[in-house]
Protein backbone atom coordinates (compact mmCIF):
# COMPACT_ATOMS: atom_id res chain seq x y z
CA UNK A 1 0.00 0.00 0.00
CA UNK A 2 1.20 3.33 -0.87
CA UNK A 3 2.05 5.75 1.42
CA UNK A 4 -0.25 8.23 -0.40
CA UNK A 5 -3.29 6.23 -0.29
CA UNK A 6 -3.92 6.76 3.54
CA UNK A 7 -5.47 9.37 4.97
CA UNK A 8 -3.81 12.86 6.50
CA UNK A 9 -4.53 11.68 9.71
CA UNK A 10 -2.93 7.99 9.31
CA UNK A 11 0.11 9.28 7.23
CA UNK A 12 0.74 11.61 10.77
CA UNK A 13 -0.01 8.39 12.70
CA UNK A 14 2.61 6.28 11.06
CA UNK A 15 5.06 9.61 11.34
CA UNK A 16 4.36 9.78 15.24
CA UNK A 17 5.46 6.13 15.08
CA UNK A 18 8.61 6.34 13.01
CA UNK A 19 7.33 3.87 10.74
CA UNK A 20 7.78 6.18 8.09
CA UNK A 21 9.94 9.62 7.86
CA UNK A 22 8.43 12.85 6.80
CA UNK A 23 11.30 12.81 3.64
CA UNK A 24 9.28 9.36 2.84
CA UNK A 25 6.21 11.30 2.78
CA UNK A 26 7.35 13.68 0.71
CA UNK A 27 9.11 11.69 -1.45
CA UNK A 28 5.81 9.47 -1.85
CA UNK A 29 3.93 12.50 -2.85
CA UNK A 30 6.50 14.21 -5.20
CA UNK A 31 6.55 10.74 -6.88
CA UNK A 32 2.68 10.66 -7.38
CA UNK A 33 2.99 13.97 -8.46
CA UNK A 34 5.80 13.03 -11.38
CA UNK A 35 4.15 9.93 -12.32
CA UNK A 36 0.31 11.58 -13.01
CA UNK A 37 0.92 15.91 -13.30
CA UNK A 38 1.18 15.65 -17.10
CA UNK A 39 -2.05 14.49 -17.74
CA UNK A 40 -4.13 16.19 -14.48
CA UNK A 41 -2.55 19.40 -14.07
CA UNK A 42 -3.96 19.78 -10.47
CA UNK A 43 -0.65 21.86 -9.70
CA UNK A 44 0.37 25.71 -10.58
CA UNK A 45 4.11 25.30 -8.83
CA UNK A 46 4.91 22.43 -7.35
CA UNK A 47 8.02 23.57 -4.62
CA UNK A 48 10.18 20.13 -4.83
CA UNK A 49 13.24 22.01 -3.34
CA UNK A 50 11.77 23.34 -0.74
CA UNK A 51 9.37 20.35 0.58
CA UNK A 52 12.06 18.39 0.78
CA UNK A 53 14.29 20.76 2.95
CA UNK A 54 11.13 21.57 5.27
CA UNK A 55 10.69 17.84 5.64
CA UNK A 56 14.13 17.43 7.56
CA UNK A 57 13.71 20.29 9.66
CA UNK A 58 10.37 19.09 10.37
CA UNK A 59 11.58 15.51 11.05
CA UNK A 60 13.94 17.34 13.84
CA UNK A 61 10.90 18.87 15.59
CA UNK A 62 9.05 15.70 15.31
CA UNK A 63 12.52 13.74 16.75
CA UNK A 64 12.79 16.68 19.79
CA UNK A 65 9.41 16.68 20.61
CA UNK A 66 8.39 20.17 19.61
CA UNK A 67 6.10 19.16 17.01
CA UNK A 68 3.13 17.15 18.28
CA UNK A 69 -0.15 17.79 16.04
CA UNK A 70 -1.67 14.67 14.27
CA UNK A 71 -0.80 16.20 10.74
CA UNK A 72 2.57 17.26 11.66
CA UNK A 73 4.85 16.03 8.75
CA UNK A 74 2.08 15.52 6.21
CA UNK A 75 2.70 16.85 2.97
CA UNK A 76 -0.35 19.03 1.89
CA UNK A 77 -1.15 21.14 -0.65
CA UNK A 78 -2.52 25.01 -1.44
CA UNK A 79 -5.17 26.60 -3.41
CA UNK A 80 -3.00 28.98 -5.33
CA UNK A 81 -4.83 31.84 -4.11
CA UNK A 82 -3.66 31.93 -0.54
CA UNK A 83 -0.31 34.06 -0.49
CA UNK A 84 3.03 32.17 0.44
CA UNK A 85 6.00 33.54 1.53
CA UNK A 86 9.02 33.11 -0.96
CA UNK A 87 6.55 30.90 -2.99
CA UNK A 88 4.78 32.03 -6.31
CA UNK A 89 1.08 32.59 -5.89
CA UNK A 90 -0.76 33.24 -8.98
CA UNK A 91 -4.54 33.11 -8.02
CA UNK A 92 -4.58 31.33 -11.86
CA UNK A 93 -4.12 34.58 -13.54
CA UNK A 94 -1.80 36.17 -15.82
CA UNK A 95 -1.69 39.63 -13.66
CA UNK A 96 -0.07 37.82 -11.25
CA UNK A 97 2.40 35.39 -12.79
CA UNK A 98 5.35 36.67 -11.13
CA UNK A 99 3.80 37.31 -7.66
CA UNK A 100 6.10 35.98 -5.42
CA UNK A 101 4.14 37.23 -1.75
CA UNK A 102 6.29 38.86 0.82
CA UNK A 103 4.22 37.04 3.57
CA UNK A 104 2.00 33.94 4.39
CA UNK A 105 -1.49 33.59 4.69
CA UNK A 106 -2.66 32.69 8.54
CA UNK A 107 -4.57 29.95 7.87
CA UNK A 108 -1.14 28.51 5.91
CA UNK A 109 0.63 29.87 9.17
CA UNK A 110 -1.38 27.84 11.51
CA UNK A 111 -1.02 24.31 8.88
CA UNK A 112 2.56 25.34 9.18
CA UNK A 113 2.81 25.43 13.37
CA UNK A 114 1.32 21.51 13.01
CA UNK A 115 4.02 20.73 10.86
CA UNK A 116 2.56 20.95 7.52
CA UNK A 117 5.15 20.29 4.61
CA UNK A 118 3.93 22.20 1.90
CA UNK A 119 4.03 20.35 -1.60
CA UNK A 120 3.11 23.30 -4.04
CA UNK A 121 0.15 25.97 -4.87
CA UNK A 122 -2.61 23.98 -6.73
CA UNK A 123 -4.93 25.26 -9.96
CA UNK A 124 -7.93 27.29 -9.28
CA UNK A 125 -10.37 28.99 -12.02
CA UNK A 126 -8.75 32.62 -12.69
CA UNK A 127 -9.24 34.51 -9.04
CA UNK A 128 -11.53 31.78 -8.05
CA UNK A 129 -14.16 32.69 -10.61
CA UNK A 130 -15.50 29.94 -11.85
CA UNK A 131 -17.17 26.24 -11.52
CA UNK A 132 -14.67 23.94 -13.50
CA UNK A 133 -10.90 25.00 -13.28
CA UNK A 134 -11.18 25.98 -16.93
CA UNK A 135 -10.57 29.33 -16.68
CA UNK A 136 -7.27 29.74 -15.23
CA UNK A 137 -4.22 31.14 -17.41
CA UNK A 138 -2.58 28.36 -16.45
CA UNK A 139 -4.63 25.13 -18.54
CA UNK A 140 -7.34 23.34 -17.26
CA UNK A 141 -7.12 20.76 -14.55
CA UNK A 142 -8.78 17.00 -15.30
CA UNK A 143 -11.11 14.89 -13.37
CA UNK A 144 -8.53 12.36 -12.02
CA UNK A 145 -11.69 10.28 -12.64
CA UNK A 146 -12.12 10.56 -16.10
CA UNK A 147 -10.02 12.89 -17.95
CA UNK A 148 -12.57 14.16 -20.15
CA UNK A 149 -14.35 15.70 -17.46
CA UNK A 150 -13.47 18.88 -15.18
CA UNK A 151 -12.83 18.40 -11.71
CA UNK A 152 -15.19 21.10 -11.06
CA UNK A 153 -14.07 24.33 -9.23
CA UNK A 154 -12.67 26.84 -8.16
CA UNK A 155 -10.80 24.33 -6.05
CA UNK A 156 -10.64 22.19 -8.74
CA UNK A 157 -6.89 21.69 -8.54
CA UNK A 158 -7.08 21.05 -4.75
CA UNK A 159 -9.76 18.51 -5.20
CA UNK A 160 -8.41 16.64 -8.10
CA UNK A 161 -4.96 16.51 -6.43
CA UNK A 162 -6.17 14.66 -3.18
CA UNK A 163 -8.22 12.30 -5.66
CA UNK A 164 -5.29 11.60 -7.59
CA UNK A 165 -2.88 11.11 -4.19
CA UNK A 166 -0.70 14.00 -5.29
CA UNK A 167 -0.95 15.18 -2.10
CA UNK A 168 -2.38 13.81 1.59
CA UNK A 169 -4.37 16.33 1.75
CA UNK A 170 -5.79 20.61 0.60
CA UNK A 171 -6.70 23.74 1.23
CA UNK A 172 -9.22 24.86 -0.51
CA UNK A 173 -11.32 28.14 -0.75
CA UNK A 174 -15.56 28.52 -0.99
CA UNK A 175 -16.78 31.54 -2.17
CA UNK A 176 -20.12 30.09 -3.61
CA UNK A 177 -19.42 26.55 -3.22
CA UNK A 178 -16.25 26.38 -4.40
CA UNK A 179 -15.13 23.64 -2.21
CA UNK A 180 -18.14 21.62 -2.11
CA UNK A 181 -19.21 21.12 -5.62
CA UNK A 182 -15.23 19.87 -7.11
CA UNK A 183 -15.28 17.84 -3.58
CA UNK A 184 -18.23 15.97 -5.00
CA UNK A 185 -17.37 15.82 -8.81
CA UNK A 186 -13.64 14.08 -7.44
CA UNK A 187 -14.98 12.39 -4.95
CA UNK A 188 -13.31 13.60 -1.97
CA UNK A 189 -14.51 15.66 1.50
CA UNK A 190 -14.13 19.23 2.03
CA UNK A 191 -16.07 21.70 4.34
CA UNK A 192 -16.35 25.30 4.05
CA UNK A 193 -16.18 26.79 7.58
CA UNK A 194 -19.18 29.14 8.81
CA UNK A 195 -17.72 32.31 7.81
CA UNK A 196 -15.38 34.00 10.24
CA UNK A 197 -13.76 30.74 11.36
CA UNK A 198 -11.01 30.61 9.25
CA UNK A 199 -8.53 33.80 8.90
CA UNK A 200 -9.04 35.30 5.22
CA UNK A 201 -5.92 37.38 6.17
CA UNK A 202 -3.22 36.06 3.00
CA UNK A 203 -6.40 35.07 0.79
CA UNK A 204 -6.74 37.35 -2.18
CA UNK A 205 -10.15 38.29 -1.57
CA UNK A 206 -12.61 37.38 -4.07
CA UNK A 207 -16.06 38.35 -2.60
CA UNK A 208 -14.91 39.10 0.88
CA UNK A 209 -18.56 38.78 2.57
CA UNK A 210 -18.32 35.04 1.25
CA UNK A 211 -15.10 33.95 1.20
CA UNK A 212 -13.83 31.20 3.70
CA UNK A 213 -10.98 28.71 3.62
CA UNK A 214 -11.39 25.10 4.45
CA UNK A 215 -10.09 21.79 4.32
CA UNK A 216 -10.45 19.05 1.67
CA UNK A 217 -9.25 15.48 2.11
CA UNK A 218 -9.99 11.92 1.99
CA UNK A 219 -12.21 11.88 4.92
CA UNK A 220 -13.89 13.45 7.75
CA UNK A 221 -11.62 12.77 10.31
CA UNK A 222 -8.99 14.25 8.11
CA UNK A 223 -11.37 17.58 7.59
CA UNK A 224 -12.22 17.72 11.04
CA UNK A 225 -8.85 17.71 12.04
CA UNK A 226 -7.61 19.64 9.50
CA UNK A 227 -10.12 22.84 10.26
CA UNK A 228 -8.26 22.58 14.05
CA UNK A 229 -5.52 23.41 13.13
CA UNK A 230 -6.56 26.50 10.77
CA UNK A 231 -9.16 28.06 12.54
CA UNK A 232 -8.61 30.57 15.32
CA UNK A 233 -9.57 34.40 15.79
CA UNK A 234 -7.29 36.25 13.87
CA UNK A 235 -6.71 40.35 14.76
CA UNK A 236 -5.06 40.98 11.51
CA UNK A 237 -8.66 39.48 9.59
CA UNK A 238 -11.66 41.83 10.52
CA UNK A 239 -14.41 39.67 10.20
CA UNK A 240 -12.96 36.80 12.19
CA UNK A 241 -15.08 35.53 14.89
CA UNK A 242 -14.43 34.97 18.14
CA UNK A 243 -15.67 31.56 19.00
CA UNK A 244 -16.26 30.05 22.01
CA UNK A 245 -15.42 26.75 20.18
CA UNK A 246 -12.89 25.74 17.86
CA UNK A 247 -13.22 21.73 18.68
CA UNK A 248 -14.25 19.73 15.89
CA UNK A 249 -12.96 16.52 16.11
CA UNK A 250 -14.75 15.58 19.44
CA UNK A 251 -17.67 15.41 16.79
CA UNK A 252 -16.39 12.70 15.04
CA UNK A 253 -18.56 9.83 16.32
CA UNK A 254 -20.76 7.26 15.00
CA UNK A 255 -23.77 8.61 16.53
CA UNK A 256 -27.12 10.62 15.27
CA UNK A 257 -29.68 9.02 16.96
CA UNK A 258 -32.16 12.06 17.79
CA UNK A 259 -30.13 14.09 14.69
CA UNK A 260 -32.90 16.21 13.35
CA UNK A 261 -32.29 16.40 9.58
CA UNK A 262 -34.24 18.67 7.15
CA UNK A 263 -34.49 17.45 3.71
CA UNK A 264 -35.56 20.89 1.60
CA UNK A 265 -37.89 19.57 -1.45
CA UNK A 266 -36.82 22.91 -3.46
CA UNK A 267 -33.13 21.06 -3.40
CA UNK A 268 -35.05 18.16 -5.65
CA UNK A 269 -36.98 19.62 -8.68
CA UNK A 270 -36.13 19.95 -11.73
CA UNK A 271 -32.70 20.23 -12.88
CA UNK A 272 -31.36 17.81 -10.74
CA UNK A 273 -30.28 14.47 -12.24
CA UNK A 274 -31.86 11.56 -11.50
CA UNK A 275 -28.97 9.23 -10.13
CA UNK A 276 -27.41 12.37 -7.90
CA UNK A 277 -31.21 12.24 -6.57
CA UNK A 278 -31.32 8.47 -6.20
CA UNK A 279 -28.26 8.66 -4.45
CA UNK A 280 -28.53 11.14 -1.85
CA UNK A 281 -31.70 10.39 -0.82
CA UNK A 282 -30.45 6.93 -0.32
CA UNK A 283 -27.82 8.58 1.98
CA UNK A 284 -30.69 10.40 3.64
CA UNK A 285 -32.14 6.84 4.25
CA UNK A 286 -29.04 5.50 6.15
CA UNK A 287 -29.04 8.59 8.34
CA UNK A 288 -32.27 7.64 9.16
CA UNK A 289 -31.72 3.98 9.89
CA UNK A 290 -29.28 5.00 12.20
CA UNK A 291 -31.48 6.99 14.07
CA UNK A 292 -31.61 10.80 12.71
CA UNK A 293 -35.27 12.18 12.40
CA UNK A 294 -35.20 12.86 8.61
CA UNK A 295 -38.28 15.00 7.43
CA UNK A 296 -39.05 16.66 4.08
CA UNK A 297 -39.41 20.84 4.42
CA UNK A 298 -40.17 23.97 2.03
CA UNK A 299 -37.10 26.32 2.55
CA UNK A 300 -37.98 29.24 0.53
CA UNK A 301 -36.58 31.32 -1.64
CA UNK A 302 -34.31 28.80 -3.44
CA UNK A 303 -34.38 30.43 -6.42
CA UNK A 304 -33.06 34.14 -5.62
CA UNK A 305 -29.87 32.51 -4.35
CA UNK A 306 -27.93 32.70 -7.24
CA UNK A 307 -29.16 35.89 -8.99
CA UNK A 308 -28.34 37.53 -5.42
CA UNK A 309 -25.02 35.88 -5.05
CA UNK A 310 -23.93 37.15 -8.59
CA UNK A 311 -24.32 41.15 -7.90
CA UNK A 312 -22.67 40.38 -4.59
CA UNK A 313 -19.92 38.71 -5.38
CA UNK A 314 -19.10 40.52 -8.46
CA UNK A 315 -19.42 44.01 -6.41
CA UNK A 316 -17.08 42.72 -3.98
CA UNK A 317 -14.84 41.77 -6.72
CA UNK A 318 -14.80 44.67 -9.08
CA UNK A 319 -14.29 46.56 -5.23
CA UNK A 320 -11.17 44.02 -4.55
CA UNK A 321 -9.64 43.57 -7.90
CA UNK A 322 -8.76 47.37 -8.34
CA UNK A 323 -5.75 46.55 -6.28
CA UNK A 324 -4.47 44.88 -9.65
CA UNK A 325 -3.35 48.06 -11.35
CA UNK A 326 0.25 47.27 -12.80
CA UNK A 327 2.01 49.14 -10.12
CA UNK A 328 2.64 47.16 -6.89
CA UNK A 329 2.75 43.88 -8.35
CA UNK A 330 1.79 41.72 -11.38
CA UNK A 331 2.17 42.38 -14.85
CA UNK A 332 2.42 45.39 -16.48
CA UNK A 333 1.91 46.37 -19.99
CA UNK A 334 4.51 46.97 -22.46
CA UNK A 335 3.33 50.05 -23.99
CA UNK A 336 1.13 52.80 -22.91
CA UNK A 337 0.24 56.56 -22.91
CA UNK A 338 -0.10 57.82 -19.56
CA UNK A 339 -1.23 56.30 -16.50
CA UNK A 340 -4.80 55.41 -16.86
CA UNK A 341 -4.20 53.72 -19.99
CA UNK A 342 -1.12 51.75 -18.43
CA UNK A 343 -3.73 50.68 -15.50
CA UNK A 344 -6.37 49.56 -18.37
CA UNK A 345 -4.23 48.36 -20.83
CA UNK A 346 -2.66 45.87 -18.04
CA UNK A 347 -6.07 44.75 -16.47
CA UNK A 348 -7.54 44.36 -19.95
CA UNK A 349 -4.21 42.01 -20.46
CA UNK A 350 -3.69 40.61 -17.46
CA UNK A 351 -7.35 39.26 -16.96
CA UNK A 352 -9.29 37.01 -18.24
CA UNK A 353 -12.70 37.24 -19.71
CA UNK A 354 -14.73 35.50 -16.81
CA UNK A 355 -12.67 37.65 -14.34
CA UNK A 356 -13.80 40.72 -16.56
CA UNK A 357 -17.05 39.77 -16.96
CA UNK A 358 -17.64 39.97 -13.05
CA UNK A 359 -15.90 43.09 -12.87
CA UNK A 360 -17.97 44.93 -15.20
CA UNK A 361 -20.86 43.09 -13.80
CA UNK A 362 -19.80 44.61 -10.14
CA UNK A 363 -19.12 47.91 -11.55
CA UNK A 364 -22.36 48.17 -13.35
CA UNK A 365 -23.82 47.00 -10.08
CA UNK A 366 -22.48 49.25 -8.10
CA UNK A 367 -22.36 52.24 -10.16
CA UNK A 368 -24.81 55.50 -9.04
CA UNK A 369 -28.58 54.55 -10.63
CA UNK A 370 -28.69 50.96 -10.07
CA UNK A 371 -26.85 50.60 -6.88
CA UNK A 372 -30.47 50.97 -4.93
CA UNK A 373 -32.24 48.50 -7.96
CA UNK A 374 -29.18 45.85 -8.07
CA UNK A 375 -26.76 46.04 -4.95
CA UNK A 376 -29.27 46.94 -2.27
CA UNK A 377 -31.88 44.75 -3.68
CA UNK A 378 -29.20 41.98 -3.44
CA UNK A 379 -28.35 42.75 0.18
CA UNK A 380 -31.79 42.47 1.07
CA UNK A 381 -32.75 39.43 -0.15
CA UNK A 382 -29.59 37.86 1.48
CA UNK A 383 -31.58 39.13 4.13
CA UNK A 384 -34.33 36.73 3.51
CA UNK A 385 -32.68 34.08 2.83
CA UNK A 386 -30.71 34.44 6.30
CA UNK A 387 -34.19 34.79 7.56
CA UNK A 388 -35.37 31.38 5.50
CA UNK A 389 -32.41 29.49 7.13
CA UNK A 390 -32.80 31.06 10.54
CA UNK A 391 -36.53 29.34 10.59
CA UNK A 392 -35.10 25.56 9.55
CA UNK A 393 -32.72 25.55 12.08
CA UNK A 394 -35.56 25.92 14.34
CA UNK A 395 -36.65 22.58 13.44
CA UNK A 396 -33.60 20.95 12.49
CA UNK A 397 -29.81 20.46 13.00
CA UNK A 398 -28.84 19.55 9.86
CA UNK A 399 -30.21 20.10 5.99
CA UNK A 400 -29.32 17.53 3.69
CA UNK A 401 -29.01 17.99 -0.23
CA UNK A 402 -27.16 17.40 -2.84
CA UNK A 403 -23.81 19.06 -3.19
CA UNK A 404 -24.20 20.01 -7.10
CA UNK A 405 -27.22 18.84 -9.50
CA UNK A 406 -25.07 16.67 -11.78
CA UNK A 407 -21.53 15.00 -12.07
CA UNK A 408 -18.89 16.27 -13.87
CA UNK A 409 -19.25 18.09 -16.96
CA UNK A 410 -17.38 17.17 -20.22
CA UNK A 411 -14.58 19.67 -20.14
CA UNK A 412 -15.68 23.03 -22.58
CA UNK A 413 -18.85 21.89 -22.52
CA UNK A 414 -19.74 24.80 -19.44
CA UNK A 415 -18.16 28.10 -20.68
CA UNK A 416 -19.91 28.67 -23.39
CA UNK A 417 -23.24 29.59 -21.40
CA UNK A 418 -22.68 31.42 -18.12
CA UNK A 419 -25.90 31.36 -16.52
CA UNK A 420 -26.07 27.94 -17.07
CA UNK A 421 -22.58 27.13 -15.15
CA UNK A 422 -23.84 29.35 -12.20
CA UNK A 423 -27.23 27.52 -12.30
CA UNK A 424 -24.93 24.93 -11.20
CA UNK A 425 -24.26 26.61 -7.97
CA UNK A 426 -27.83 26.72 -6.94
CA UNK A 427 -27.40 23.72 -3.74
CA UNK A 428 -24.18 25.75 -2.72
CA UNK A 429 -24.56 29.01 -3.23
CA UNK A 430 -27.00 30.06 -0.41
CA UNK A 431 -24.81 28.62 2.00
CA UNK A 432 -22.40 31.37 1.53
CA UNK A 433 -24.76 34.63 1.83
CA UNK A 434 -25.94 32.75 5.02
CA UNK A 435 -22.44 32.09 6.00
CA UNK A 436 -23.28 28.80 7.14
CA UNK A 437 -20.83 26.11 7.16
CA UNK A 438 -21.47 22.80 5.01
CA UNK A 439 -19.69 19.37 4.06
CA UNK A 440 -19.89 17.44 1.02
CA UNK A 441 -19.02 13.72 1.25
CA UNK A 442 -19.23 11.10 -1.29
CA UNK A 443 -22.22 9.44 -1.28
CA UNK A 444 -21.91 6.81 -4.76
CA UNK A 445 -20.93 6.77 -8.42
CA UNK A 446 -23.12 7.74 -10.90
CA UNK A 447 -23.71 5.42 -14.22
CA UNK A 448 -20.74 7.32 -16.08
CA UNK A 449 -18.50 6.17 -13.25
CA UNK A 450 -18.19 9.84 -11.86
CA UNK A 451 -19.05 10.41 -7.98
CA UNK A 452 -21.82 12.08 -6.53
CA UNK A 453 -21.76 14.15 -3.59
CA UNK A 454 -23.99 14.55 -0.65
CA UNK A 455 -23.54 18.14 0.78
CA UNK A 456 -25.01 18.58 4.62
CA UNK A 457 -25.40 22.11 6.28
CA UNK A 458 -25.49 23.38 9.52
CA UNK A 459 -26.55 26.57 11.57
CA UNK A 460 -24.01 28.97 12.20
CA UNK A 461 -20.73 27.83 14.54
CA UNK A 462 -22.83 24.11 14.32
CA UNK A 463 -19.87 22.46 12.28
CA UNK A 464 -20.07 19.90 14.56
CA UNK A 465 -23.86 18.95 13.96
CA UNK A 466 -22.63 18.07 10.03
CA UNK A 467 -19.40 16.71 10.67
CA UNK A 468 -21.41 14.19 12.98
CA UNK A 469 -23.48 13.17 10.55
CA UNK A 470 -20.93 13.01 8.05
CA UNK A 471 -18.85 10.77 9.78
CA UNK A 472 -21.59 8.48 10.66
CA UNK A 473 -23.18 8.29 6.95
CA UNK A 474 -19.24 7.59 5.77
CA UNK A 475 -19.01 4.51 8.47
CA UNK A 476 -21.44 3.05 6.05
CA UNK A 477 -18.85 3.31 3.07
CA UNK A 478 -15.50 2.70 2.05
CA UNK A 479 -13.34 5.37 0.41
CA UNK A 480 -13.19 4.93 -3.77
CA UNK A 481 -10.60 6.19 -5.09
CA UNK A 482 -10.63 7.53 -8.62
CA UNK A 483 -8.21 4.16 -8.99
CA UNK A 484 -10.56 1.62 -8.99
CA UNK A 485 -12.90 3.02 -11.94
CA UNK A 486 -9.58 3.57 -14.41
CA UNK B 1 -33.87 40.57 -24.07
CA UNK B 2 -35.27 42.80 -21.79
CA UNK B 3 -31.62 44.54 -20.56
CA UNK B 4 -30.20 45.90 -23.42
CA UNK B 5 -26.70 47.49 -22.80
CA UNK B 6 -25.68 50.44 -25.20
CA UNK B 7 -22.31 51.21 -26.63
CA UNK B 8 -22.59 54.22 -24.09
CA UNK B 9 -23.28 52.30 -20.98
CA UNK B 10 -20.48 49.87 -21.49
CA UNK B 11 -18.00 52.52 -22.44
CA UNK B 12 -18.81 53.99 -18.95
CA UNK B 13 -18.79 50.51 -17.20
CA UNK B 14 -15.33 50.40 -18.84
CA UNK B 15 -14.12 53.57 -17.01
CA UNK B 16 -15.31 52.92 -13.98
CA UNK B 17 -13.54 49.06 -14.19
CA UNK B 18 -10.60 50.39 -15.11
CA UNK B 19 -10.87 47.96 -19.00
CA UNK B 20 -10.60 48.84 -22.33
CA UNK B 21 -12.49 45.85 -24.33
CA UNK B 22 -11.83 45.59 -28.36
CA UNK B 23 -14.40 46.06 -30.31
CA UNK B 24 -15.64 42.41 -30.47
CA UNK B 25 -15.26 42.00 -26.55
CA UNK B 26 -17.14 44.87 -25.80
CA UNK B 27 -20.31 43.48 -28.16
CA UNK B 28 -20.20 39.87 -26.41
CA UNK B 29 -19.95 41.82 -23.05
CA UNK B 30 -22.85 44.10 -23.98
CA UNK B 31 -24.41 40.79 -25.03
CA UNK B 32 -23.42 38.65 -21.74
CA UNK B 33 -24.47 41.57 -19.32
CA UNK B 34 -27.75 41.94 -20.68
CA UNK B 35 -28.79 38.27 -20.32
CA UNK B 36 -26.62 38.60 -16.85
CA UNK B 37 -28.96 41.51 -15.69
CA UNK B 38 -32.52 39.58 -17.31
CA UNK B 39 -31.44 36.72 -14.92
CA UNK B 40 -31.14 39.35 -12.00
CA UNK B 41 -34.24 40.66 -12.59
CA UNK B 42 -35.54 37.48 -10.87
CA UNK B 43 -34.77 39.21 -7.69
CA UNK B 44 -38.00 42.11 -8.22
CA UNK B 45 -40.38 39.24 -8.02
CA UNK B 46 -39.80 39.58 -4.46
CA UNK B 47 -41.02 42.56 -1.98
CA UNK B 48 -38.33 43.90 0.42
CA UNK B 49 -40.21 46.62 1.88
CA UNK B 50 -39.34 47.34 5.04
CA UNK B 51 -36.38 44.83 4.45
CA UNK B 52 -32.68 45.86 5.80
CA UNK B 53 -29.89 45.36 3.23
CA UNK B 54 -27.55 42.99 4.55
CA UNK B 55 -24.12 43.28 4.00
CA UNK B 56 -22.73 41.03 7.35
CA UNK B 57 -24.20 37.60 8.23
CA UNK B 58 -22.92 38.78 12.10
CA UNK B 59 -23.25 41.84 13.43
CA UNK B 60 -19.71 42.94 13.25
CA UNK B 61 -18.47 46.35 13.92
CA UNK B 62 -15.77 48.93 13.39
CA UNK B 63 -12.68 46.31 14.37
CA UNK B 64 -10.30 48.92 16.13
CA UNK B 65 -6.64 48.42 17.41
CA UNK B 66 -3.75 50.70 18.99
CA UNK B 67 -1.49 52.49 16.06
CA UNK B 68 1.04 50.08 16.70
CA UNK B 69 3.92 49.17 14.07
CA UNK B 70 3.58 45.44 14.30
CA UNK B 71 5.57 44.53 10.92
CA UNK B 72 9.33 44.84 10.10
CA UNK B 73 10.32 47.20 6.81
CA UNK B 74 10.03 44.74 3.77
CA UNK B 75 10.57 47.54 1.20
CA UNK B 76 13.56 45.73 -0.34
CA UNK B 77 11.47 42.40 -1.26
CA UNK B 78 8.66 43.95 -1.49
CA UNK B 79 9.72 46.44 -4.03
CA UNK B 80 11.32 43.40 -5.82
CA UNK B 81 7.13 42.29 -7.03
CA UNK B 82 7.27 46.16 -8.68
CA UNK B 83 7.20 46.14 -12.45
CA UNK B 84 8.70 49.60 -12.25
CA UNK B 85 11.13 50.95 -9.37
CA UNK B 86 13.10 53.99 -9.01
CA UNK B 87 15.06 55.05 -5.54
CA UNK B 88 13.03 52.93 -3.27
CA UNK B 89 9.80 53.99 -4.67
CA UNK B 90 6.99 52.22 -6.86
CA UNK B 91 7.82 53.69 -10.18
CA UNK B 92 4.46 54.76 -12.59
CA UNK B 93 3.97 56.99 -15.67
CA UNK B 94 3.82 60.79 -15.69
CA UNK B 95 0.85 61.97 -13.63
CA UNK B 96 0.57 65.44 -13.60
CA UNK B 97 1.55 67.56 -17.04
Amino acid sequence: MSLMSLTAVELGKKIKAKEVTVKEAVQAAIAQIEASEDELNCYVTVDKEGALKRAEEVQKLIDDGTLTSPLAGVPVAIKDNMCTKDLLTTCSSKILGNFVPTYTAQAVINLEEAGAVILGKTNMDEFAMGSTTETSAYGETKNPWNTNHVPGGSSGGSCAAVAAEECSYALGSDTGGSIRQPSSFCGVTGIKPTYGTVSRYGLIAYGSSLDQIGPVAKDVTDCATILEAIAGYDSKDSTSVKREDYDFTSALVDDVKGLKIGVPKAYFGDGLDKEVKDAVLAAAKVLEEKGAIVEEFDLGLVDYAIPAYYVIAAAEASSNLSRFDGVKYGYRTKDYEGLHNMYKKSRSEGFGPEVKRRIMLGSFVLSSGYYDAYYLKALRTKALIKKEFDKAFEKYDVILGPAAPTTAPKLGDSLSDPIKMYLGDIYTISVNLAGLPGISVPCGVDSKGLPIGLQLIGDCFKEKNIIRAAYAYEQTRTYEGPGKNK
Amino acid sequence: MANIISDETMEYVGILAKLELSEEEKKQAESDMGRMLDYIDKLNELDTTGVEPMSHVFPVNNVFREDVVVNGDDRENILKNAPGVKEGAFKVPKTVE
